[in-house]
């Protein structure tokens, strides 16, 4: 274990980072995804609402694995079959727009979820006041949504960085990935997924220590 | 009818609130059914009625928070009925009061009253903050401009939140059922600041269970059932000699 440890270090921390850095980006691009068809799904506008229920169970309907396997191969198939020969997705881009779909579908839930659980007295005092729509929603209900929402997506932080092992099928040298290279060069099973899982372990367990404290922070200004 | 009522009546150009034929479906329940009503300015009207009779849905259709199925609704002027209709600038003049206060709870009282006139820019920061000010001096809590709301008694709420209403400077105050999320104690001071309102000359509806304030501040009431209007007189002809037997049946329960 040790041996692998010296050997390996650097790559299994460069690894680290770009799990990390997969997982921030993604969850960035899924909170757009997320507010766009998440307010479609609290309105009253028939068409919005059918868009956004159509994205959110087509997506949520689909295993990630599957939708990367489709991003990363299917898409580019697609595309090279209309006439463009020379395009291709890596691992990289493909696992983004994977990960920041099936991560925006659930964020679009969490959004909608917290957004009705205000008051609907909140949004009609702020209409009787004379504000639009948009401006009841920017300031009044979003502001006190924003606060039921920290805890799913910070929940949804932690499902999304234990998904991007799943991007290891497509080829993007992530932390799992990578633990599948040092497999094949040292042949330590034990030794190598053990390291792998504790350091997705430390990680995860660091988060949701500072989870915690930003919702004691955000429950106490209550 | 007396002879204050028929002229209020037939001056329909110089109303405040010109209702004629309203009606409103939830689904296929009717709420409202053929409502006709005039409310003159400065005129204080008390909505009377059982629970389901229609009265706060006839509130909430005046400011359009519920849209009409049928009918028109002319608010100084604006056919607020009318999709062409900027609804927003209507509802400025049209200050409500909510029976569960609906104060935003993330901002402070200063914030409450100060957020619809300074986003809409109808006062500058300063400007609205001043008027704040004065007004919650008015209605007794010049001390609570910087408390949230969850620090407030359910009293002191509703005054914050008929505060919020004045700072927006309207001609016309609904409050639908203001006082029946109160306790006891708390009514007295809330009642108190509407009759201060209404004794200014404000127009209001007032939708209530409180027969005491009816027959002490209303210049109308009226009598609600099944989506019509029943009955409508001065307090003192309602109240003390009502005419129809549901009119007569009401009361003797609630008073």
């Amino acid at each position: 274990m040790i041996s692998i440890v010296q050997v390996y270090g650097s790559m299994l921390l460069t690894a680290l980072g770009r799990t990390l850095l997969m997982t921030v980006l993604s969850l960035v691009f899924a909170m757009v995804i997320g507010m766009v068809f998440g307010l479609m799904n609290v309105g009253n506008n028939r068409m919005f609402n059918c868009i956004g229920t159509v994205y959110v169970d087509a997506v949520r309907g689909v295993p990630l694995i599957v939708l990367a396997y489709f991003i990363y191969f299917g898409v580019p198939a697609g595309v090279q079959g209309i006439g463009f020969a020379g395009f291709r997705l890596s691992g990289f881009q493909a696992g983004f727009i994977a990960l920041s779909m099936n991560c925006g579908a659930y964020m679009a839930e969490i959004i909608r979820a917290g957004i009705e659980s205000v008051d609907r007295g909140q949004m009609e005092a702020g209409r009787s006041l004379g504000l639009s729509y948009g401006a009841c929603m920017a300031l009044i209900v979003v502001p006190q949504a924003v606060r039921t929402m920290i805890p799913s997506i910070i929940n949804q932080f932690i499902i999304t960085l234990k998904d991007t092992s799943i991007l290891s099928v497509i080829g993007f040298p992530e932390l799992t990935n990578v633990g599948k290279t040092i497999m094949g060069n040292t042949f330590k099973n034990l030794q190598t997924w053990a390291i792998i899982g504790i350091m997705y372990m430390i990680v995860i367990t660091i988060l949701s220590k500072i989870a915690k404290r930003i919702e004691r922070r955000v429950n106490h200004d209550r | 009818m007396t002879d204050r009522l028929h002229h209020w009546m037939l001056n329909a150009d110089s109303c405040k609130i010109h209702v004629t034929n309203l009606k409103k479906n939830f689904g296929k329940l009717e709420v409202l059914k053929d409502i006709n009503l005039d409310v003159a300015e400065g005129e204080v009207v008390v909505l009377l009625g059982p629970s389901g009779s229609g009265k706060s849905t006839l509130l909430r259709c005046l400011n359009q928070l519920e849209t009409a199925t049928g009918g028109r609704i002319i608010i100084d002027g604006h056919d607020v009925t009318d999709r062409h209709t900027d609804i927003n600038k209507v509802r400025e003049n049209i200050g409500m009061v909510f029976q569960h206060f609906n104060l935003f709870n993330h901002l402070t009282v200063m914030d409450n009253m100060t957020l619809a006139p300074v986003h809409l820019k109808l006062a500058a920061k300063e400007e609205a903050r001043q008027r704040a000010q004065q007004l919650l001096c008015r209605v007794g809590l010049e001390d609570k401009a910087q408390a949230y709301p969850s620090q407030l008694s359910g009293g002191q709420k509703q005054r914050v939140a008929i505060a919020r209403a004045l700072a927006m400077k309207p001609d016309i105050m609904l409050f639908d059922e203001p006082t029946s999320a109160l306790d006891p104690e708390m009514v007295g001071e809330v009642l108190a600041v509407m009759k201060e309102l209404a004794g200014e000359g404000m127009t209001m509806v007032v939708v209530t269970h409180e027969i005491g304030f009816a027959r002490e501040v209303a210049d109308r009431v009226i009598f609600m059932e099944g989506g019509y209007i029943v009955e409508q007189g001065t307090p003192e002809e309602l109240i003390l000699h009502p005419k129809e037997r549901r009119t007569v049946d009401f009361l003797s329960k609630v008073l």
